[in-house]
């Protein structure tokens, strides 16, 4: 192996973000309990960092690092810039959930940083064994983190489930990575794409491993019938962990599918679309219904997220530039929207209470109408409703599986967003029309406020002017 | 001259806003909509003399007549475009209408006076009527020159349908009277049917002609002349008859013509101004300038011509015999309205279009003086309409009287007077198409001539009731009884000057003359008024006719009955007694429609909603599907065990079930 000094440049942000994780673990075990804001500071400071740093030594065009394991591109910056960008919202989100909770520790932040690792990891992943052990640092900081809130019966169950689902799944993975080494003797991207195209391995082992390899990148995302663990720990996580789980790893989750997909397997795109047609479609049709009897909003959000992922994978089946530029916006959108969406549960939760259930947003607009819009926008935005943002992302999955051929796949998404739009609905109604069942007043950081207000404009003005958001991901893919 | 025709129709609408949108005071209100009208009926008459006595071509520097402001839509080969048409049939529409609507909204002023007390019940309802008021008539205004001005069906039809809003609206305008909230649900609803055929006859016109431009359609009038249709499979009809058909069907429900008619006599429910101005003196008559408009069309099909003929005919004198048992005064003048638009069909049937715009102008005048008389008259009777409660009301109310009496004149044809002018020269194109032996105009003749009998029967009734004879009012009414203040009476008065004078002033230059150049298009065997005798060859020749003689004894008539041997009409009531019923009842038509159409509509409604909307859409898909999804989601959930093992295992049978479905050994 050649270490040169560009390897090490292109590098920067995720050594950074390492030894500042590494630091804050130092740092955060000297600090007196009321200096704890400063780990919450150089946290935040961690991602300003790594933004910049990202921002400010692309590569001119993509380029591969050390001995091809690692690679830098444009869709890399705008997914880690992205991600840095959720994951700073993340913690000013959650800092006064976790104040409330008793959870705002050293540990709670040394581990987002380190699951941002393993996203930045992921994103930038070029060889099958690089993006595997990304996907393990996020996936067993996520763990720690859904099981962080120790005295909590629910959580713990959550996390035990999360990771033995987890583990299984990876395994599944690993299997598939391992039968595609066999065949191909290559762990890089690349070179495995180059393997199969010379035609001489045989198509059923290939399909064989891709089922393995699609069914451990189905889980990843939530797509059904790998979803099952989605629910239960979206529910029983505290919900700034769930805010945490259910925005930023999407994104790495998509760099993770693209990656194998379009670099190491687009010769197999067949038979991975026709997979992921039928994970697509039962992901819309089961998250969609399902969630219309959920009572609990983060169980509620986790079917909807299911339904999300479904159509962020109508986009990647197209298996074409267009369609994966509209499944990255797809993605960036739907973890806006959730980010929205799991924040205002935080703040309406305070200490010793949880906002999570559906009567508890009654007449939010009494209580609030500023809020009240924002959840509103937030929740017509998912339901796909224009002007908003959430209209956009799916307009642009759906206009590209038209433009496929495949018009009775989005006709089906197309309906089954009708009957998800009921229970988007059923929210904005409870906070309109329904008296407050709880009266207790709102007790809001400016920050968060900010934060929460910036997030719903966004959305709204985004749907208004969604040109250079798409532009970017047309640009980035291409 | 653009800019010019843009002012005249921007001005009321610009007061229609103005008035109605900013809570502006009564007297700002009626003085920015007065102004506005007021700009319009000069700017008119600017225009009418650029195009009518000086023979100027208004747009483009003098070399078009006509312009397109707009671009609104294109589509295909199709272009919607807002455009103006003037020449001299736009001219004299413009004048008439700016005018009268001038008088009318000087005369609101002191009719709406005091409009608070017709509103009952807390809450201010008619707080600010007034200014409403002033913007409606306004809004009207806008809205009619919008149809006479159009270049374009398009056009046409945004005026038609804006003119029939506001009648609504107006009709409707205390809208806290049952009476009058039933009234103007027919009106619409009535009108509702005839837009139906205009809209198909418009569609018509698209479809063949592929333009909406009048200038287009007319120059390809003649090349599409021999073409028929089939509507119904195996019949074929000429296009041209049922383009016609289908616009008069249109201007039957606009002017109402038999068996359109119904909604008129009802929108007297509306204040008196409004009667004067839209179900008088324009609204009612823009069928009758719509088909003058289209008369190269019209010509081009005896049939079309011979049904409008035939449905003026019955309208003219069967509406007529209404207004003799009518004792509601402006109901008497209501059921003139109808008899006199019939009149103006019957022309327009006789291919006699510039008769049928005469009579249309010279109505206009003294149709609008009589119902303002009638509403002076009601204003002194503090609201009270029935003429069995007046009686000698000729020395409480001098100015009413005298000029009552001039438009009575002129409604019956008094030779000199304008009315006598227009009747004559119809019953004369009617005389010629008989001779002519065109289908329906024997029957049309008579109708109309035993339709001037009828008229100045019900008319001088009408007359002697109210101001000759005993003072049948109650004491307190009789005390206050004065003339109403001047802005009542100085419509009156300048209204009737044009009623006694317009008829001699104009009936050269449009019916001999070359007043309506190319914007009329008569066929030459048509043609009726060809030779000219000057005025007073014109009067000796109607002398020497039976409709002079006919109007003279409707009046000696009325004069005998009402005034000298007044217990006959309750006898001939009492022997005629069935007659009497069938005219009270209007021919049966209210009954007829309230119990077919409303209440068959009602029935189907009631039938479509249960079946068709509660049982099938809501019940079966809408509540259906949603109670279905509900359920299967109650299912699926069940799925979610929350049993770790289950999970994995789902797991396994997907990872299983995609091995089986996609790896093939």
């Amino acid at each position: 192996m050649n270490f040169t000094v560009t390897d090490l440049s292109l590098m920067l942000p995720e050594i950074f973000v390492l030894s500042m994780a590494c630091i804050i673990l130092i740092v955060d075990a000297y600090l007196p309990e009321r200096l704890r804001d400063l780990t919450y500071q150089l946290s935040q400071g961690t991602l300003v960092g790594a933004a910049i740093l990202t921002l400010g030594i692309q590569p001119e065009s993509s380029t591969l690092l050390m001995s091809d394991l690692f690679i830098s591109d444009a869709m890399s910056v705008v997914l880690k810039s992205f991600v840095y960008l959720i994951v700073f919202a993340v913690l000013l989100y959650s800092r006064a959930y976790l104040h409330n909770h008793k959870l705002f520790c050293g540990e709670y932040f040394v581990l987002v940083l380190m699951a941002t690792l393993g996203m930045m990891v992921m994103i930038s992943a070029h060889h099958l064994l690089t993006l595997y052990l990304g996907l393990e640092l996020l996936s067993l900081s996520l763990y720690a983190l859904v099981a962080i809130q120790r005295d909590s019966s629910q959580a713990s169950e959550a996390a035990m489930k999360y990771f033995v689902l987890g583990a299984l799944a990876s395994g599944i993975l690993l299997y598939g990575m391992s039968i595609l080494y066999g065949l191909t003797g290559t762990l890089e991207l690349s070179e495995i794409a180059k393997a199969i195209a010379t035609g001489q391995i045989e198509p059923q082992l290939l399909s064989f491993a891709l089922v393995f390899i699609i069914a451990g990148l189905a889980f990843k995302l939530g797509a059904v019938p790998f979803h099952m663990w989605l629910p239960d720990v979206y529910q029983g996580a505290p919900t700034a962990i769930t805010l945490f789980i259910g925005s930023a790893p999407k994104l790495a989750a998509f760099a993770m599918v693209m990656r194998i997909l379009s670099e190491a397997l687009p010769d197999l795109h067949h038979d991975w679309q026709n997979m992921l047609i039928i994970l697509a479609v039962l992901s819309i049709a089961l998250g969609n219904i399902v969630a219309i009897a959920q009572t609990n909003i983060k169980r509620m959000l986790a079917y909807s997220t299911i339904s999300h992922m479904g159509f962020l994978m109508l986009g990647l089946l197209v298996a074409k530039p267009d369609g994966y530029s509209a499944a990255m916006f797809y993605t960036i959108v739907y973890a806006l929207m959730s980010m929205g969406g799991f924040a205002m549960l935080l703040l309406l939760s305070r200490a010793g209470f949880d906002a999570e259930n559906l009567d508890d947003l009654k007449g939010l607009n009494t209580r609030s109408p500023w809020y009240a819009f924002i959840m509103m926008v937030i929740m017509l935005s998912m339901a796909g409703i224009p002007p908003f943002l959430g209209f956009w992302a799916k307009w642009a999955v759906l206009s590209q599986v038209v433009a496929h051929g495949f018009i009775w796949l989005a006709v089906l998404a197309v309906i089954f967003s009708v009957i998800g739009a009921f229970y988007y609905l059923r929210i904005v109604r409870l906070m309109y029309f329904e008296e407050p069942s709880d009266t207790a007043p709102l007790q809001v950081n400016t920050d968060m406020h900010l934060a929460v207000s910036v997030n719903g404009l966004a959305i709204l003005a985004l749907g208004i002017l969604p040109q250079p958001l798409l532009q970017v991901c047309i640009q980035s893919i291409s | 001259m653009e800019s010019i025709a843009l002012i005249i129709v921007l001005a009321p609408l610009a007061g229609a806003i103005l008035a109605g949108l900013f809570s502006v005071s009564r007297k700002v209100a009626h003085r920015i909509t007065i102004t506005g009208v007021g700009l319009s009926f000069i700017l008119s008459l600017v225009v009418f003399k650029q195009v009518v006595l000086d023979g100027l071509l208004p747009f483009a520097d003098g070399t078009a007549k006509e312009v397109t402001l707009y671009t609104w839509l294109s589509s295909g080969n199709s272009i919607f475009e807002i455009g103006f048409l003037i020449d001299s049939l736009t001219a004299i529409m413009m004048v008439t209408v700016t005018f009268v609507s001038w008088m009318v909204h000087i005369y609101t002023i002191g009719y709406m006076a005091d409009d608070e007390h017709n509103w009952s019940g807390p809450g201010g309802a008619g707080k600010n009527s007034y200014q409403r008021f002033f913007s409606y008539i306004s809004l009207f205004t806008f809205s009619m020159l919008m149809l006479v001005m159009a270049n374009n069906f398009l056009q046409l039809f945004f005026g038609w349908e804006a003119v029939g809003l506001v009648s609504y609206l107006l009709i409707g305008f205390w809208f806290q009277r049952e009476t009058a909230v039933y009234a103007n649900l027919k009106a619409f609803l009535v009108n509702r049917v005839g837009d139906f055929g205009f809209l198909l006859g418009i569609a018509a016109v698209l479809m063949y002609f592929n333009s909406l431009n009048y200038a287009d359609v007319f120059a390809n009038a003649n090349n599409l002349a021999g073409i028929s249709i089939q509507v119904f499979p195996g019949v074929e009809w000429s296009l041209m008859t049922v383009i016609c058909i289908l616009l008069f069907i249109g201007a039957m429900g606009k002017s109402a013509q038999f068996p359109l008619h119904v909604w008129l006599p009802d929108s007297m429910e509306g204040p008196t101004p409004i009667s004067a101005l839209i179900h008088a003196a324009t609204m009612v008559t823009a069928g009758i300038f719509m088909v003058a408009r289209m008369s190269p069309l019209y010509e081009l099909s005896t049939t079309a011509l011979s049904f409008v003929l035939v449905i003026g005919a019955i309208t003219a004198l069967f509406m007529g015999f209404l207004g003799l048992v009518q004792n509601d005064i402006k109901r008497v003048v209501a059921y003139s309205t109808l008899s006199q638009l019939g009149y103006m069909t019957v022309a327009l049937g006789a291919s006699a279009y510039n008769a049928a715009i005469f009579h249309l102008m010279t109505h206009a005048f003294f149709k609008a003086l009589l119902f303002l008389g009638a509403g002076s008259v009601i204003i002194a009777m503090h609201h009270e309409q029935d003429m069995r409660k007046m009686g000698g009301l000729k020395k409480y109310l001098p100015i009413t009287y005298w000029t009552a009496l001039i438009g009575s004149l002129a409604l019956i044809g008094f030779p000199g007077f304008s009315g006598f002018f227009s009747k004559d020269a119809i019953i004369e194109a009617v005389h010629f198409a008989y001779e002519a032996d065109r289908p329906g105009a024997m029957f049309a003749y008579y109708s109309v001539v035993i339709g001037v009998f009828i008229t100045a029967l019900y008319s001088f009734r009408m007359f002697f009731l109210t101001f000759h004879g005993q003072e049948r009012m109650d004491e307190h009414t009789r005390s206050h009884l004065h003339e109403p203040p001047k802005v009542v009476t100085l419509p009156l008065i300048l209204l009737a000057i044009p009623s006694v004078l317009v008829g001699v002033i104009a009936l050269q230059a449009l019916l001999y003359g070359n007043f309506f150049g190319d914007a009329i298009y008569i066929a030459k065997e048509h043609q009726v008024f060809t030779d000219y005798h000057g005025i007073l060859g014109f009067v000796l020749h109607g002398l020497m006719q039976p409709p002079v003689y006919l109007a003279a004894a409707g009046v000696f008539t009325a004069y005998m009955l009402y005034m000298k041997w007044t217990d006959i009409p309750a006898r001939i009531q009492h022997r005629f007694s069935m007659l009497h019923r069938i005219l009270m009842d209007k021919y049966g038509f209210d009954r007829f429609n309230d119990w077919f159409f409303a209440g068959g509509a009602r029935q189907t409604g009631n039938l479509f909603s249960s079946i068709g909307d509660k049982t099938i859409i809501d019940g079966f898909f809408v509540n259906g599907s949603a109670h279905l999804v509900n359920r299967i989601s109650g299912i699926l959930r069940q799925l979610q065990t929350g049993l770790l093992y289950q999970y994995a295992f789902a797991m396994i049978i997907g990872l299983l079930l995609l091995l089986g479905w996609f790896v093939h050994f």
